[in-house]
């Protein structure tokens, strides 16, 4: 009577452990399904988000200056710069034809030559076409605008900040006036709708495809 | 209409003017001082340049309400300097101008070029002066003559 007692107890003991294992690997896996289920989600909004931020550094407004040549490019059409204009060392064009010989503080609308803080080339290591002229992917202007020996070492933080603040980013906005008088194209999203998107990359993780 | 205070060749310089008008017109209408030429209106040419804060600059698409303090020198005063004389005796040596209508933006130009480059390379020369047009083909006389330049400033 007394061995069938513990062997009784035993049973239980052996019985309510193996349902509180179950129980609990059970709840594990749902939580890391769904961790993993949100993650994947979070990643998926990023690289929709990311491909919003695309659309606009491919714009003629931003892409003219992220050229692979020595040259920028102006217009829609984004035709090399009128009157040989070239790169120049620090991208900034060369003493006696810079950037700043004709490209003031503020967009000059009765001249029809645009302006804005510090106006200058992006550097080649933030080239966002070819030496064809055409724009690179999306993966590769991704890959490069994160790689900090490429974009001036900005993390994400640092990143968004220069989306959403950095005076030649938010030029491409207020393009200003051609010299027929025409408003200058803008690129595809808002200002608000480009560093929203940038913030939802961020908080992704800044994936690329 | 709006009154600016422009520093002009070191001088002083007051105008009443519309804020969109170009530094060139101020300079030729207002001030006549009509050494800075009217080439194409588009910066395109270069026959406007002229310095501003010591950089130089296209004033035909330079509306006077940009300008703010910075000072402003013209081929007028441009011999007052050490480089632009040189420049300007070597103009001379070399025979450079033929109508001599660009020539005033060219001078400005290589100045500045010889200010920040003492000993330019042919390449130097080549990217600086391209985007000054001469209609009467100088450009080997110029080149000549800003290595002229150079030289004497050693």
């Amino acid at each position: 009577m007394l061995v069938n007692y513990r062997l009784l107890r035993i049973l239980l003991i052996v019985l309510l452990t193996s349902v509180a294992w179950i129980a609990l690997t059970s709840t594990t896996a749902i939580g890391i399904r769904e961790s993993r289920s949100c993650t994947d989600q979070k990643t998926a909004d990023g690289l929709a988000a990311w491909q919003q931020i695309y659309s606009v550094l491919t714009s003629p407004r931003c892409i003219n200056c992220h050229t692979a040549t020595s040259y920028p490019q102006q217009g829609d059409d984004r035709h090399r710069h009128f009157a040989n204009v070239v790169r120049g060392p620090t991208g900034k064009g060369v003493p006696g034809l810079n950037c700043a010989s004709c490209h003031q503080e503020q967009n000059a609308d009765s001249a029809g030559a645009p302006g804005g803080h510090n106006w200058h080339l992006a550097p080649l290591s933030m080239r966002w076409q070819d030496v064809n002229d055409q724009p690179l992917s999306s993966a590769l202007v991704c890959r490069a605008l994160i790689d900090r020996a490429k974009n001036n070492n900005l993390d994400a933080a640092a990143l968004l900040k220069h989306n959403e603040s950095e005076p030649l980013v938010m030029w491409a906005w207020n393009p200003g006036r051609r010299p027929d008088g025409s408003i200058r194209t803008l690129p595809p999203l808002s200002h608000a709708q480009f560093v929203a998107a940038t913030r939802t990359w961020v908080k992704a993780g800044t994936p690329c495809p | 209409m709006a009154t600016y205070q422009l520093n002009v060749n070191g001088q002083r310089r007051q105008v009443n003017v519309d804020p969109s008008t170009p530094l060139l017109w101020v300079l030729r209408e207002e001030l006549k001082m009509t050494g800075t030429k009217y080439g194409c209106g588009i910066s395109a040419c270069g026959a406007c340049t002229v310095h501003v804060a010591g950089i130089a600059a296209r004033s035909c698409v330079l509306p006077v309400s940009l300008i703010g303090d910075r000072s402003i020198v013209t081929i007028e005063a441009i011999g007052q300097d050490p480089v632009g004389q040189a420049v300007q005796e070597a103009w001379v040596e070399k025979d450079v101008v033929q109508c001599g209508y660009c020539q005033s933006g060219q001078i400005m130009t290589a100045v500045a070029l010889l200010k920040a480059t003492p000993k330019p390379t042919d390449n130097n020369i080549e990217e600086s002066m391209g985007g000054n047009l001469c209609r009467c083909a100088t450009y080997v006389r110029i080149r000549e003559a800003i290595k002229s330049a150079s030289q004497q400033l050693k």
